[in-house]
C-alpha cells in the first residue's frame, strides 16, 4: 500500500462519512435562515461561520457532499453500465461495421462535452441536480466505451483467446470468460478518475444554474452565491472551493495509488 | 496521404451532419410544439401562432432540418425571438471573445505542459519530477472556475494589476489581451497539469522503446536519445489529449466568462436558457460544436504529419 | 594486445548476483559466440560491454575494449566509444527503429553525433553503407515500409558506419526466417572480413554458433563454464554442460511405427483471400490470396509436419483446419464432416480437435486457476463432468503431461515456460482429441526444455494413437517428430511427403533452399 493510496483513502472516506453523517445529524438546520446571523466568520457556534442567509457552511458543506457524491456516483455507474458493454462488443466484433459505428458514435458524443450536453437538456427540460446526472453520464459512455475496446483488443490477440474458440466459446462469452476479468484493474481505476471529474463537473454545472437547484445544497451553488461576497466574506468562497479540492485531490490519490498496487502498467486517461 | 485526409474528412462531413441531427432532434423534436414552449403557459394562442408561423413549424420535419441546415451553410442562423435580431449578429459579436479565450488558454496551457512534462520526465524519480507531480495532482483537483474567484481574490482585487472583468473589444488588442489573462490562466493551469502527466507518461513509455535502445548504442546520450528520438514519439498520444482538450477549454471558457462579466458566448447562451430562446440556443450549440469537431480533425490532420506511417497507409 | 579482454567481471543488480567472474579474450577480426539458455546472462553480458547495463547494476572486474576500460570511463566518453568504437545490434528488428524517422536519416546519426562534417556528406555515407549492407530500397524510406530483414541490415549499416572495432550481435538473426538468417550471418562475415572488426556474437542456437564462430563461450547461469576454439570444443566437450546443450539441440526422439489407418482431416483445393488496401483512390481492393489451392490430409494417428517461413500462410492455415474461419473456395472436412458450419460451431467436430500454441505466456488466461484453464474444452462435451469424475479426468491429464494433480489449484503465473507448455497439452487432451495442432509449440523453449517436451509428445504417441500437424519454422524438430511433411511457400503447398524422403531428397527448388539455409550443427566427436 502506498502512501498515495493510504493519504487518498482517507480523504475519501472523510467526505463519505461527512456525506453519510447528513442523514441523520448536522450541526444546523440549513433550511433555518438567521439573517443577523450572516458572514460569520469560522468560531466556535459555527464551526466554518455563516453564509449570506446565516446558514451554517459546515452543515452545507456535509449536505452539499451528499449531492457531489450521489451524482458523480450515478454518472460514473451509467458511464461503466454502458460504455463497458459497448467497448466489449466492438472489441468483439473488431473491424465490423458494427465496431465502425460505436466508435463513430464515441466521436461524436466527445464532442459534445458534458456543460454542452447540459445546456441543451436544460434549454428543454429545465435545470435540476438529474439533468446533472444524465449530462454527466453521457459524457461518461465513451470514456469507458474506447478504454474498454483498447484495453479488449489486446486481450483477444493472446493465444488463450484462441484456445477458447476452439473450445466453441462464443464472442459474448468469451467477453465475460476472459475480457472482463482481465480488464477489472483498469476499470476500478478509472472509475476513480471519472468520479473525481464527475464532482468537478457537478460543482461547475451548479455552479452556473445548471445544476441542483435550492433549497438542494451543493458546492457549486454554495460558490454561485459566494461570488459576489469574495472580497468582503472570503471565507464564503474558499471553503466550498477546498472542499471540492480535497475531495478530488483524495480520489486523485486514490487512484493513482490503485493502479500501483493493483497493477502499474495500467494506463488511465485524464481530460 | 490524399487517402487518409480524405477519410477523415469525410468522417467530419459525417459527424457534423448527425450532430446537427441531434441537435435539431432535442430542441425542435422533444419539445413538441417549441413555439408554445418558448412563449410558457400564459401566452396568447395569436401570439404562438405568430411565432409557429415565422419559425416555419407548419413545414414537415424534414423541411424545417433542411432549411435550418442550409441556413447555417449560409451563415443564417434564424432570427432571436427575445433581441428581435438576427442570430448571426448576436453570434459575431461574442465568439470574437469566446474562441480567443480558448486558444489563448490552449497556447498557455501548451506551453506550461511540454516543457513540465519533459523536465519531469528526464529527471524520473528525481526531486524536479516529485515537485512537478505534486503540483500537476493538484491541478487536477482545482475547479477552474473556482480558481478564476482566486485569482480575481488576488490580482484584481487586492493587487490591482488586472480588471476584475469587462471586456474593452479588440480596438486595442494589449488591453483585449490583458482583459483575457486571467481568465485564459485560470482555464489553462487545470489542463496544463493535466497534459504535463500525459506527455510525461508517455515520454517514460517511448524511453521504454528499443529504439531508444538503438539510438544509445549509436552514442546518443540520454538527453540526445529523448529529444531527437522520444519527444516526437510521445507527441502522437499528446495530441490527442490537446485536441479534446479545446473542447473543454471553449466549455469552460463559458463558465469562466461569467465569472470576469466577459461578453461572450457563455452570456449570450445563459440569458437565452432563462428566456427560452430555442433558436439562439440552438445555432449557439450546433457552432461550439462545430468548433469542436473541426478542432478534431486538425488533430487528425497533424498527427499524419507526425506520424509516416498513417501517411501512407492507404 | 587483444581487442578485447574481460576480467573476473561480476555483476549484480539489487541482491541478485548476474554475472559470476567472466573471462573472455577476443582478437580483431576474431568471431566470438557466447552461447547459452535464457538466464544464462549473455545478453547483460553485451550490456555491459557496451556501457548500457540497467539503472541499479554494480558491475565489477575489468572490461578492456581497445586499451581502455569500460567500467572505468565516464558517460560522456562512453558516449563517444558508442557507435565509434563498438557497435550493437539487437534481436528484435521490427521494434528497433525510431518508426517517425526515414531509415537514411537514422544511419546518418551515427555519423553526425561523433563527426564534424556537413548533412549532405553524412547522408551521402549512410546511403553508401546502406548499400554496402545490401540494402536495396531508398534512404527516404520509413522503417514501417521494411520487411524484418530489411530492418535488421538498416540495424547493422547503423552500427558499422563508422566502422567500429568491435561489433555486438545480440540474437541478431533469432526473430527472422531461416533463409533470411543465412543472408544476414553472411553480411555479418563478411563485413568482419572487411573491416577487420571483432564481431560478438550472442545466439542460443548452437548450430548458428557451429557455422560462423571461431570462438565458443559457453555460459550457464551467469558463469563461464567452457571457453575454446569451435573446431576443439566439438571436438572435444569437457563440462556436462556444454554436452547436455549440444546432445538437447540435436535431441531426436523415437516415434512408435505407425500402421495404416484410414482417413482424419481431408482438405481439397482451398483458397482463403483476404482483402487488401485500395491502390488507387476508388479503385478495386486488391486481394491477397493467403491459402491458394491447398489439398493435403491427415489419416488417424498420422504425425504430419508442415514447415514453411513467416507469411506463408501457416496461421492461416490453422485457424481453418480449427474451423474459426471460413475458406472462400474448396473444402475441409474432419472424418467427413465439414469444420466450418457458420456461427454455429459443430460440436462433434470440434470435440474432435485441439491446439496447442507457441507462446508459453499467452496461452493462459492469468486470472483462472489451472483446473479451469484445463477444463476448459469441457465446453464441447454434450454433459460436464463434475465433481469426482471432473477431479479425475483433471488428474490424470496434469499426471500424463508429467505434472502434479496438486498443481490443479495454482495460477499459471507459479510455472515456468516448459511446465507452461506441459499444461497446454494437458488442456489439449482432456477431451482425448482425434486431432492436435502443435503451432510452433515447442519454439520458444529453451533447447533442453524443447528436447522435455518432445520426448513428453512421443511418449503421449505411445500411449494412444494419436494424430497431430506439428507447425514449425525449425526444420530439425519437425524431422524428428513427423512422419511426412507438407512444405509451405506463398500460399501453396509446395512439396509433401514422408519425412525422411524430403529431407534426404527435397525435389523443389524452395525446400532445398530451406534445407540448405538451415545451420547445421556437426556431428559429436567430428571435426568442423
Amino acid at each position: 500500500m502506498s502512501r498515495n493510496l493510504i493519504i487518498g483513502t482517507a480523504l475519501t472516506l472523510v467526505f463519505i462519512a461527512l456525506a453519510a453523517v447528513s442523514f441523520i445529524w448536522t450541526p444546523a438546520d440549513i433550511e433555518n435562515l438567521d439573517i443577523p446571523n450572516k458572514l460569520q466568520t469560522p468560531n466556535g457556534a459555527n464551526l466554518l461561520g455563516t453564509d449570506h442567509f446565516g446558514r451554517d457552511i459546515l452543515s452545507m458543506i456535509m449536505m452539499g457532499a451528499r449531492t457531489s457524491i450521489a451524482v458523480a456516483l450515478v454518472a460514473v455507474g451509467i458511464g461503466m453500465a454502458i460504455g463497458i458493454p459497448l467497448g466489449l462488443l466492438a472489441a468483439a466484433r473488431h473491424g465490423s461495421l458494427l465496431d465502425e459505428l460505436i466508435m463513430r458514435g464515441n466521436d461524436l458524443v466527445f464532442a459534445f462535452p458534458s456543460l454542452v450536453i447540459a445546456i441543451l437538456i436544460t434549454a428543454v427540460f429545465g435545470a435540476s441536480a438529474v439533468n446533472a446526472i444524465i449530462a454527466i453520464g453521457i459524457f461518461n459512455i465513451p470514456v469507458f466505451a474506447r478504454l474498454t475496446r483498447g484495453a479488449a483488443l489486446p486481450i483477444w490477440e493472446r493465444d488463450f483467446i484462441l484456445a477458447a474458440r476452439v473450445c466453441g466459446k462464443s464472442a459474448a462469452r468469451i467477453s465475460i470468460e476472459h475480457i472482463l476479468p482481465n480488464i477489472t484493474n483498469l476499470m476500478i481505476v478509472q472509475g476513480t478518475i471519472q468520479f473525481s471529474l464527475g464532482i468537478l463537473a457537478e460543482a461547475a454545472l451548479s455552479y452556473i444554474g445548471l445544476g441542483a437547484q435550492p433549497p438542494t445544497a451543493s458546492w457549486g451553488r454554495m460558490l454561485a452565491d459566494a461570488q459576489t461576497l469574495v472580497s468582503i466574506a472570503p471565507h464564503t468562497a474558499l471553503i466550498p472551493g477546498f472542499a471540492i479540492l480535497l475531495m478530488v485531490l483524495g480520489l486523485n490519490l486514490m487512484g493513482d495509488g490503485l493502479r500501483d498496487w493493483l497493477d502499474p502498467r495500467i494506463r488511465v486517461v485524464r481530460t | 496521404m490524399i487517402r487518409y485526409v480524405l477519410g477523415r474528412l469525410t468522417s467530419l462531413i459525417i459527424s457534423l451532419t448527425i450532430a446537427s441531427i441531434v441537435i435539431f432532434a432535442v430542441i425542435e423534436v422533444i419539445p413538441g410544439d417549441p413555439a408554445a414552449f418558448m412563449l410558457g403557459v400564459n401566452a396568447r394562442p395569436d401570439t404562438i401562432a405568430a411565432l409557429r408561423a415565422e419559425m416555419g413549424l407548419d413545414q414537415p420535419l424534414i423541411t424545417r432540418y433542411l432549411d435550418w441546415v442550409t441556413g447555417l451553410l449560409r451563415g443564417d442562423f434564424g432570427q432571436s425571438w427575445t433581441y428581435k435580431t438576427p442570430v448571426a449578429d448576436l453570434i459575431s459579436d461574442r465568439i470574437w471573445v469566446s474562441l480567443p479565450l480558448a486558444i489563448y488558454a490552449l497556447i498557455l496551457s501548451t506551453i506550461i505542459a511540454f516543457p513540465a512534462g519533459i523536465y519531469a520526465a528526464s529527471r524520473r524519480g528525481g526531486a524536479g519530477d516529485v515537485t512537478i507531480m505534486g503540483a500537476t495532482q493538484l491541478g487536477v483537483a482545482i475547479p477552474n472556475f473556482w480558481f478564476a474567484m482566486i485569482l480575481v481574490l488576488i490580482f484584481a482585487i487586492n493587487l490591482r494589476w488586472f480588471s476584475a472583468g469587462g471586456f474593452p473589444g479588440w480596438d486595442n488588442p494589449f488591453q483585449a489581451l490583458k482583459s483575457l489573462t486571467l481568465p485564459a490562466i485560470a482555464l489553462a493551469l487545470p489542463q496544463a497539469a493535466i497534459l504535463a502527466r500525459v506527455m510525461r507518461s508517455s515520454l517514460l513509455d517511448m524511453l521504454g522503446e528499443d529504439f531508444i535502445r538503438t539510438a544509445r548504442a549509436k552514442g546518443l546520450s540520454r538527453r540526445q536519445a529523448l529529444w531527437k528520438h522520444a519527444v516526437r514519439n510521445a507527441l502522437i498520444p499528446v495530441l490527442t489529449i490537446i485536441g479534446l482538450q479545446f473542447s473543454f477549454l471553449l466549455a469552460g471558457g463559458i463558465i469562466i466568462e461569467q465569472i470576469f462579466f466577459l461578453p461572450g458566448l457563455g452570456r449570450l447562451i445563459f440569458q437565452s436558457i432563462s428566456a427560452r430562446d430555442l433558436i439562439v440556443v440552438e445555432s449557439v450549440v450546433m457552432l461550439l460544436v462545430f468548433t469542436v469537431i473541426m478542432v478534431n480533425f486538425l488533430v487528425d490532420l497533424a498527427y499524419a504529419a507526425v506520424d509516416p506511417r498513417l501517411r501512407t497507409k492507404a | 594486445m587483444s581487442l578485447l579482454a574481460i576480467k573476473d567481471l561480476s555483476l549484480s543488480i539489487g541482491d541478485t548476483q548476474i554475472l559470476h567472474d567472466i573471462d573472455l579474450t577476443m582478437q580483431a577480426g576474431e568471431i566470438v559466440a557466447i552461447t547459452g539458455e535464457s538466464g544464462s546472462g549473455k545478453s547483460m553480458t553485451a550490456l555491459a560491454i557496451m556501457g548500457l547495463l540497467p539503472h541499479g547494476s554494480a558491475p565489477k572486474g575489468a572490461i578492456t575494449l581497445d586499451g581502455i576500460d569500460i567500467l572505468a570511463t565516464s558517460e560522456p566518453d562512453l558516449c563517444k566509444m558508442r557507435g565509434n568504437t563498438m557497435g550493437m545490434v539487437f534481436q528484435e528488428p521490427m521494434t528497433a527503429l525510431n518508426p517517425v524517422q526515414t531509415i537514411g536519416d537514422q544511419v546518418a546519426e551515427t555519423i553526425l553525433i561523433h563527426e564534424k562534417t556537413s548533412k549532405i556528406e553524412a547522408h551521402k555515407r549512410a546511403a553508401a553503407m546502406l548499400e554496402r549492407v545490401g540494402l536495396k530500397v531508398s534512404p527516404t524510406r520509413y522503417p514501417h515500409e521494411l520487411s524484418g530483414g530489411q530492418r535488421q541490415r538498416v540495424v547493422i549499416a547503423m552500427a558499422i558506419a563508422l566502422r567500429p572495432k568491435l561489433l555486438i550481435a545480440d540474437e541478431p538473426t533469432t526473430a527472422l526466417d531461416v533463409t533470411t538468417q543465412a543472408r544476414i550471418l553472411d553480411l555479418l562475415r563478411d563485413l568482419v572480413r572487411e573491416f577487420d572488426m571483432g564481431l560478438l556474437l550472442i545466439t542460443h542456437d548452437l548450430a548458428v554458433v557451429a557455422d560462423v564462430a571461431d570462438q565458443i563461450v559457453v555460459m550457464q547461469q551467469g558463469r563461464v563454464v567452457e571457453t575454446g576454439q569451435t573446431h576443439d570444443l566439438f571436438a572435444n566437450m569437457r563440462h556436462p554442460y556444454t554436452k547436455a546443450l549440444f546432445e538437447a539441440s540435436s535431441h531426436e526422439v523415437q516415434l512408435p511405427v505407425r500402421t495404416a489407418s484410414a482417413q482424419l482431416v481431408y482438405a481439397k483445393h482451398i483458397v482463403r483471400e483476404y482483402p487488401m488496401p485500395r491502390q488507387t483512390l476508388l479503385g478495386p481492393r486488391p486481394q491477397f490470396r493467403a491459402l491458394d489451392d491447398v489439398s493435403f490430409h491427415i489419416n488417424h494417428g498420422e504425425r504430419v509436419g508442415l514447415v514453411g517461413e513467416s507469411g506463408c500462410g501457416k496461421s492461416t492455415l490453422t485457424r481453418a483446419i480449427l474451423g474459426l474461419e471460413d475458406v472462400q473456395g474448396g473444402e475441409i472436412t474432419l472424418d467427413g464432416a465439414p469444420v466450418f458450419t457458420g456461427k454455429r460451431p459443430n460440436l462433434a467436430v470440434r470435440r474432435k480437435m485441439q491446439v496447442v500454441f507457441q507462446d508459453p505466456y499467452s496461452s493462459f488466461n492469468p486470472r483462472h486457476r489451472v483446473d479451469r484453464l484445463i477444463t476448459e474444452p469441457f465446453h464441447l462435451l454434450k454433459t460436464l463432468p463434475t465433481g469426482q469424475a471432473r477431479a479425475d479426468a483433471i488428474a490424470k491429464a496434469l499426471v500424463d503431461v508429467g505434472l502434479s494433480p496438486a498443481d490443479a489449484d495454482k495460477y499459471i503465473h507459479e510455472f515456468s515456460g516448459g511446465q507452461r507448455q506441459r499444461i497446454a497439452i494437458a488442456r489439449a487432451l482432456i477431451i482425448e482429441p482425434e486431432l492436435i495442432i502443435f503451432d510452433e509449440a515447442v519454439s520458444a523453449l529453451d533447447v533442453s526444455v524443447r528436447a522435455q517436451v518432445l520426448d513428453l509428445i512421443a511418449d503421449l504417441c505411445r500411449k494412444r494413437p494419436l494424430a497431430y500437424l506439428f507447425i514449425s519454422h525449425d526444420l530439425s524438430v519437425v524431422r524428428t517428430v513427423t512422419d511426412r511433411v507438407l512444405v509451405m511457400q506463398a500460399g501453396k503447398i509446395v512439396e509433401q511427403g514422408e519425412t525422411e524422403t524430403v529431407f534426404t531428397d527435397p525435389q523443389h527448388p524452395y525446400t532445398q533452399t530451406l534445407i540448405a539455409a538451415a545451420p547445421k550443427l556437426p556431428t559429436l566427436g567430428m571435426a568442423v
